[in-house]
């Protein structure tokens, strides 16, 4: 069974009581910096970074540092710098310099440009990696110690939720954030402003704010990144939703993958609590909002706000037909409202700078900054956020640097598993929930896999499906058949069995899962076969006619099928 | 009590605040096929087969789950809905192994009937022929996942109705089977109070009274107290 639930919201012991003589002995804080520090090495723990050792990178540099007895430079653990595919990476604030792939062997030489750092006035201009990029959600990654409050409330920290309690009404903060139009940043972008409205009017004072943090696209890490990175935001915007529909109790159903996350997030939720930003009374106010951590047990489809409900509350992951809605009957019948990571961590801003600011970016209806994970065959890989109606081009060729080893860009996968493939002749398009949906593909969290003529559009098609067949949770017969036979009829296409009538059945079950399936998984695993029919038909009828793969992916037995 | 106007089909009826377009088409004389629903038992939406349009949405409702609602135009029969209903069919007997002429529940299937009715004759889909279990271990009744369509009827009937909560499901996706206590043998059960409402209410021939014929476990269907008294119709 895979959707059993871990409950463990609350710090263990030892965390709760004796957290502080641990926790220090635990964990190094840098050399002891007498004054002003002169220079800061901030080094990425996010889990990127971590995974090539940057936590071993922090401990050499302090020790280094301490050995030489240097007392005007700090050392700080930090969240996310961005550029993840040039791990580990130390910033130095100060001067502007970024230092990338750094292994232990070159800690000696940035330890000697540590000491000689010079703070300058202005700044080296950056990449377009860094200058394209319009940071909001992601203001703070890199730049705080995602485990330290006070570093935080530095940066403005709780600023948005203080202004919220104190001197705004409930339905003024709604109208804050209908003014931002705000819109829901796990992908199907319905306005923020309108579901916390409807949540609001909802009869009853038990309602609930649910963060949903199940984050499972492949090759999608925006939420675990902002989780890892800047934790207090998301708790923050938590509670200025909660006061807005005016819920006392909230949950962050976070999948048990992301353990770095968790540990933050605990780590997060007890100290706001001490700090008296979350329990009771929040900022001297009589405004109470509680939060627990639920751990999902590796299930997609808990992503799905009716089967995330069932599975908080301890049942099997299973999604059930809406109406009624979450809004209006959730978590053990009462109104709910279930945001995404990303859309409780745009939060705080908006309330601290006003919705007007942040809809100042923006194109159409889709208005402020996403988040995109950049994935694939991409030079400049990594976490990036983007004013909403830029060019596709500029992401991928400015951001992201563009295909490496000379190779031909040939389509960019976003949505998700219920997204579609962007050929290169709509990379002048503008990225927004409209002209996705309109090329047929979707916003979806946020990631972007970027492809080149060494993928075959049919493959990926199957890989996508492979992956729906693989979560359907099987309540509902189109997604569970219909889902495996999709997935057979693209294998038989890829090993060059079909015939032109298997591709004719492939399009009219294809159509069949999308309409009668009972919840968005099933609704949306047919979308990657459709957008590669629509600009990849070609690639579909080389393997069928020619017995070809032009990508040379598919092993073809070819010769055999009459086509 | 509020009472909503609808049109189904083109007939114009009244339903009650609460019922839902199912109920309300049945009572109009509309007939809307079903597998997972029966009456007196709640609704889950799985089998999809009832789905219907509803003038104004963009997606197909299941009727046994949609509300009625002022002024409503739902459409039960339409081309498309008639082809989806049938690949449905298809795809239930595409999944496991439904070999009519050898089934003790043979000429007593809903399933079967389904597809007499849709005029499926014969399967366009590759089958996937998995290979399972057959669970024999009760004194009296026996499960055959061969012949199981995943309708969760035997769950919801022994947990809304007897109470005792034996079967659940387990696995995802194609691997999902209803399992009782956990997934011990079913003989080994010690919630089962051999009741025997799952076999009563299993549209097919995956749950039976081992020694008897389906015949004379099924055509009880229609009287059994414990569910309403309008019950769906076993073909004869």
């Amino acid at each position: 069974m895979t959707d059993l639930v871990t409950a463990d919201g609350v710090p263990s012991a030892r965390e709760a009581d004796g957290a502080k003589p641990v926790r220090r002995s635990r964990r190094m804080t840098g050399p002891q910096v007498v004054g002003h520090a002169r220079a800061t090495a901030a080094v990425c723990q996010a889990a990127g970074c971590l995974s090539a050792q940057s936590d071993k990178v922090f401990e050499e540099i302090t020790a280094q540092l301490v050995a030489d007895g240097v007392t005007d430079v700090a050392v700080k653990r930090v969240g996310c710098l961005g550029l993840c595919a040039a791990g580990p990476l130390v910033e130095v604030p100060e001067t502007g310099e970024l230092f990338r792939q750094v292994s232990l062997d070159d800690v000696s030489e940035l330890v000697s440009a540590l000491k000689s750092a010079k703070p300058v006035e202005t700044k080296p201009v950056l990449e377009p990696f860094f200058s394209r990029q319009r940071r909001v959600v992601l203001e703070n990654c890199g730049k705080v110690d995602p485990e330290n409050i006070d570093d935080y409330l530095s940066r403005k920290g709780y600023r948005g939720l203080v202004r919220a309690v104190t001197e705004l009404t409930p339905q003024q903060v709604i109208d804050e954030i209908a003014k931002s139009g705000l819109r829901g940043r796990g992908g199907a972008g319905y306005p923020t402003g309108l579901k916390w409205s409807t949540v609001a009017k909802q009869p009853g004072s038990e309602k609930y704010v649910v963060c949903n943090a199940d984050e499972g696209d492949p090759g999608a890490f925006m939420d675990r990144s902002v989780l890892e990175s800047d934790p207090y935001r998301v708790l923050e915007g938590m509670a200025i939703a909660a006061y807005a529909v005016g819920a006392s109790h909230g949950y962050v159903y976070c999948r048990a993958e992301y353990p770095l996350a968790v540990q933050r997030l605990k780590a997060a939720i007890h100290r706001a609590e001490k700090a008296g930003y979350l329990g009771e009374a929040i900022a001297e106010s009589t405004f109470n909002f509680t939060v627990e951590l639920r751990l999902g047990a590796g299930a997609f489809v808990c992503g799905e706000e009716t089967a995330l409900i069932a599975s908080i509350q301890g049942g099997r992951g299973t999604p059930v037909p809406r109406p009624p809605f979450p809004a209006a009957s959730g978590l053990r019948g009462k109104p709910t409202l279930i945001n995404n990571v990303e859309s409780f961590a745009s939060v705080p801003v908006i309330l601290r700078d006003g919705g007007e600011a942040y809809a100042e970016v923006g194109v159409g209806k889709s208005r402020g900054t996403k988040v995109f994970a950049l994935a694939g065959r991409i030079v400049n890989g990594g976490l990036i956020e983007v004013p909403l109606g830029i060019k596709l081009r500029d992401v991928i060729f400015d951001i992201g640097g563009g295909v490496p080893d000379g190779r031909k860009f040939k389509a960019v996968q976003t949505g998700g598993p219920s997204g579609g493939c962007i050929p290169e002749e709509l990379l002048d398009m503008s990225v927004d929930y409209e002209s996705l949906l309109a090329a047929g593909s979707f916003m979806g969290s946020g990631g972007m896999i970027v492809m080149d003529d060494t993928s075959c559009m049919v493959d990926v098609a199957r890989y996508f499906m492979d992956f729906c067949r693989e979560e359907s949770c099987g309540k509902c017969v189109p997604c569970r058949v219909g889902t495996t036979e999709l997935h057979m009829m693209l294998t038989k296409i890829t090993e060059g069995r079909a015939t032109l009538a298997d591709l004719k059945q492939l399009e009219s079950v294809a159509a069949m899962v999308r309409d009668t399936s009972l919840c968005g998984l099933g609704q949306g695993a047919p979308n990657p076969v459709f957008s590669t029919l629509r600009y990849f038909r070609d690639e579909y009828l080389a393997h069928i006619v020619d017995h070809v793969c032009p990508a040379g992916v598919c092993a073809l037995s070819g010769g055999e099928s009459v086509a | 009590m509020t009472v909503h106007t609808l049109t189904i089909d083109g007939i114009e009826c009244a339903g009650a605040e609460g019922q839902t377009v199912l109920d309300v088409a049945r009572e109009s004389g509309v007939e809307i096929p079903t597998l997972c629903h029966l009456d007196g038992l709640c609704d889950v939406g799985a089998c999809r087969l009832c789905v219907v349009e509803v003038k104004g949405s963009s997606k197909l409702l299941p009727s046994c789950t949609t509300a009625v609602a002022e002024g409503m135009e739902v459409t039960t029969d339409s081309d498309r809905l008639v082809a989806y209903r049938k690949a449905i069919i298809e795809m239930l007997f595409a999944e496991r192994n439904h070999i009519c002429a050898v089934c003790v529940a043979n000429n007593h299937c809903e399933l079967q009937a389904q597809a007499a009715d849709l005029g499926l004759t014969h399967l366009d889909l590759d089958t996937v022929n998995p290979v399972l279990d057959v669970d024999a271990s009760h004194e009296r009744f026996a499960i055959d996942h061969n012949r199981c369509i995943m309708c969760t009827r035997c769950v919801r009937v022994c947990d809304e109705v007897e109470g005792a909560h034996t079967w659940d499901v387990m696995g995802r996706g194609l691997d999902a089977r209803v399992v009782t206590d956990l997934g011990m043998p079913w003989g080994e059960s010690t919630t089962c109070t051999g009741c025997g409402k799952c076999v009563q209410v299993c549209p097919t021939g995956a749950i039976f009274e081992k020694g008897r014929p389906i015949a004379t476990t099924k055509v009880k269907r229609p009287y059994l107290p414990y569910l309403k008294s309008h019950s769906q119709e076993v073909p004869a």
